[in-house]
């Protein structure tokens, strides 16, 4: 490059210039964000979110305390107990996951053999409190009776793939 | 009338309280801020006395740089004030001394002082505009640059020489250090360095 | 008794109304200053920016200062508590101060449309942004923290060092006009071709330094070393929370306000019309003034979505080795040029 073009593109800030036309071409565009709490992004069948014990149809719950999911969680987040209900079936008298710790892996609704654990579609649990993340049995069946349209929704979606 | 005289009871007094502090308080940071004090109120009595043009180089040359300059070397300080106490009492008596007797030389120049007799007459005052013609920018950019312009230059050139001489007492060139060469990165344009090929799947370049 | 009242009440009380008058549409110029600030950056990242308080986010900076409103000072142990109380309120006090002699327009007999009409006017507006450093200074000493500390001595540094050339360009603008007089100035940018008499065509170079240097004054982007986020968590601020941090807030975005305006009077004319045909001399002075203030403004916030911070000493190494020499030729160049071709202005007082 010749000394004159060095010297002029110097002297009038020519990459300072650019650069500034450059965000002034961007400022016209259109925002590419979407407006958040009124707007939601496309969730894939497989979002791993906020955790729901689900029931069978006829109100029964699923879990049968087979303890595969507190076996297999990496974060040792689960805590089961369990002993035989008053007409012999085994059920969980306490199933506590502790938000707090959970890692969303997703491996507690890959090991339940009966889809019983599975990681909903919700991912707006925030609370002002640690302890409201200290899920218990009931707020976990409670999310199950909640999502459980969207769930059986995912979960028919993904079987394919399964 | 009476605002004026207010304003400038409030401005000297301020001025004599905050230098009473520069040298009475313990922390030197108080000290400078006292100090820039001062001379804000001075600048408050040069703009009473129809001087506003002294009073705003004040303001910019002392308070907005020299001031900074001891700031930033009086907060870097790390003064051990118990150390600089120690053996306070053992040289007061000198130190007292000391100071009795630049009192003392104070108080005789001043008791004796008289203007030379040509001072107050012709050639001084002749050359000094008399007020309310012009404003003081110009009048003193009149007499600084006529009658006082080989002193000016003088004051100008010592000063030149002290930057100079601190220039060259503390720049040393180390030998073996890269520097950034900036006019060289500008130089560089993306079409002298980057080459974009289009590469054909499986091929390779 | 009557005369009492018309010697001194009515005076004062005509001069508070003039104060209230430009501090307080200058407040809430500066609260939508970082509403703007946040839309017009938002828009250059192809966001959307604030959008929910009010309609388009309008009250969004009400909701910003009723929260910094609310919350607790807080004035951390080992701090120098009247220092650390006292260095906002400087920042603050001196972002509004130096209002004074800013002149908006002029009335109809002539006289400008200003607080003070002072003879160095211009002077007191570089006195009053020098002090700017001593709010910051003495709120990264008194914070007794290293990061606020560290933030103080670097904009210290800063400030002192951009000084010299913002004083060079004033005096290269000074020896086109001959006065140090605000109005004078803007009056001397008058003429028959409308906005090619402004000091930005024929200084060019100066307006631009004046500029970039006045980025720097304000602690900007792309030199906002002083409270570099990344490396200083906020710099000379770190400590400060509520009402206290809040003037810090406002007194830095004052100076922005400040350093547009001053661009607008040395360079883009004050209030006069771009053009000296009927639809733009329609339009009044003030009107004029606002507008080329908001159009520096819109630059400090597009220069912040474009430019990368510098490195201390390419901030250091540009103040001193390019601004200075170059101001410093200017100053030469441009009174040898004006000597020798007759151009010097009439003697002003």
């Amino acid at each position: 490059m010749s000394f004159m073009d060095r010297t002029a593109r110097a002297f009038l800030l020519s990459e300072l210039v650019s650069g500034l036309a450059l965000t002034f071409r961007y400022m016209f565009k259109s925002s590419v964000t979407i407006n958040y709490p009124y707007e939601k992004g496309p969730l894939s069948p497989r979002f791993r979110g906020e955790h729901a014990l689900r029931r069978y149809p006829n109100g029964e719950e699923r879990c049968i305390a087979c303890k595969l999911c507190e076996a297999i969680c990496p974060a040792l987040a689960i805590t089961i107990e369990a002993e035989p209900r008053a007409d012999g079936s085994r059920r969980t008298t306490r199933y506590d996951i502790d938000m707090v710790k959970c890692i969303y892996c997703g491996y507690c609704q890959e090991a339940c053999p009966v889809d019983a654990i599975v990681e909903g579609p919700n991912f707006e649990f925030s609370t002002e409190t640690r302890e409201e993340l200290l899920y218990d049995k009931q707020k976990l069946l409670a999310n199950g009776d909640r999502w459980e349209n969207e769930i059986a929704a995912n979960l028919a979606a993904d079987a394919p793939y399964r | 009338m009476i605002v004026q005289a207010l304003a400038f009871y409030l401005f000297a007094a301020i001025a004599i309280a905050s230098g009473a502090m520069v040298i009475s308080s313990r922390n030197p940071v108080h000290s400078v801020l006292f100090l820039i004090l001062a001379f804000f109120n001075a600048a408050g009595l040069f703009v009473l006395m129809g001087a506003e043009f002294l009073a705003m180089i004040l303001v910019v040359v002392y308070v907005g740089a020299v001031a900074v300059m001891f700031m930033f070397v009086v907060m870097m300080l790390d003064i051990n004030f118990a150390e600089l106490r120690q053996g306070f009492l053992r040289y007061l008596p000198i130190g007292g001394l000391v100071g009795l007797i630049l009192l003392a030389e104070l108080l005789i120049i001043l008791a004796g002082w008289q203007l030379a007799p040509a001072a107050t007459q012709s050639e001084m005052l002749a050359v000094t505009p008399p007020p309310g013609e012009m404003s003081n920018t110009m009048a003193l950019g009149q007499l600084i640059y006529t009658h006082y312009i080989n002193l000016f230059q003088a004051a100008g050139i010592i000063l030149l020489i002290a930057m100079i001489g601190a220039i060259v007492l503390t720049h040393r060139r180390r030998p073996g250090v890269r520097r950034q060469d900036i006019g060289r990165q500008l130089q560089r344009r993306p079409a002298d360095t980057i080459e974009v090929r289009k590469i054909p799947t499986g091929k390779g370049l | 008794m009557v005369e009492f009242w018309s010697v001194w009440i009515w005076p004062t009380v005509w001069i508070v109304i003039k104060i209230v008058a430009i501090v307080l549409p200058l407040l809430l110029a500066v609260a939508y200053l970082t509403f703007a600030e946040r839309k017009v950056i938002a828009a250059m990242h192809r966001r959307k920016g604030p959008n929910v308080v009010g309609p388009f986010g309008l009250l969004q900076p009400m909701a910003d200062g009723l929260k910094l409103f609310l919350k607790e000072t807080v004035i951390p142990t080992g701090a120098n508590r009247a220092v650390f109380v006292i260095a906002p309120m400087i920042t603050f006090i001196l972002a509004l101060v130096a209002w004074a002699v800013i002149p908006f327009g002029q009335m109809s007999d002539g006289t400008p449309m200003v607080l003070a009409d002072i003879n160095v006017g211009i002077l007191y507006l570089f006195a009053i942004s020098s002090l700017g450093v001593y709010g910051i200074i003495m709120a990264g000493w008194a914070s007794n923290s290293k990061y606020a500390f560290l933030g103080g001595i670097r904009s210290a540094a800063q400030m002192v060092s951009y000084e010299v050339s913002i004083g060079f360009v004033i005096i290269t603008v000074l020896l086109c006009v001959g006065s140090l007089n605000l109005s004078r100035i803007v009056e001397a940018q008058a003429g028959p071709w409308g906005l090619f008499h402004w000091f930005a065509f024929p200084l060019m170079p100066m307006a631009v330094i004046f500029f970039v240097s006045g980025l720097a004054e304000t602690n900007r982007h792309p030199f906002d070393l002083p409270e570099a986020e990344a490396e200083l968590v906020s710099g000379y601020n770190v400590e400060y929370s509520a009402m206290a941090f809040a003037l810090f807030f406002l007194g830095e975005y004052a100076n922005m306000i400040l350093m547009s305006a001053m661009t607008s009077v040395l360079f883009l004319g004050g209030w006069l019309p771009p053009f000296n045909i009927a639809p733009f001399t329609w339009i009044p002075g003030p009107i004029w003034f606002i507008l080329k203030i908001a159009a520096c403004l819109f630059v400090f916030l597009w220069v912040r979505a474009t430019l990368p911070r510098y490195r201390y000493d390419q901030l250091m190494r540009l103040g001193w080795k390019v601004f200075l020499p170059v101001s410093l030729a200017a100053v030469v160049i441009v009174a040898g040029a004006l000597i020798t071709f007759g151009w010097m202005p009439a003697r002003a007082g």
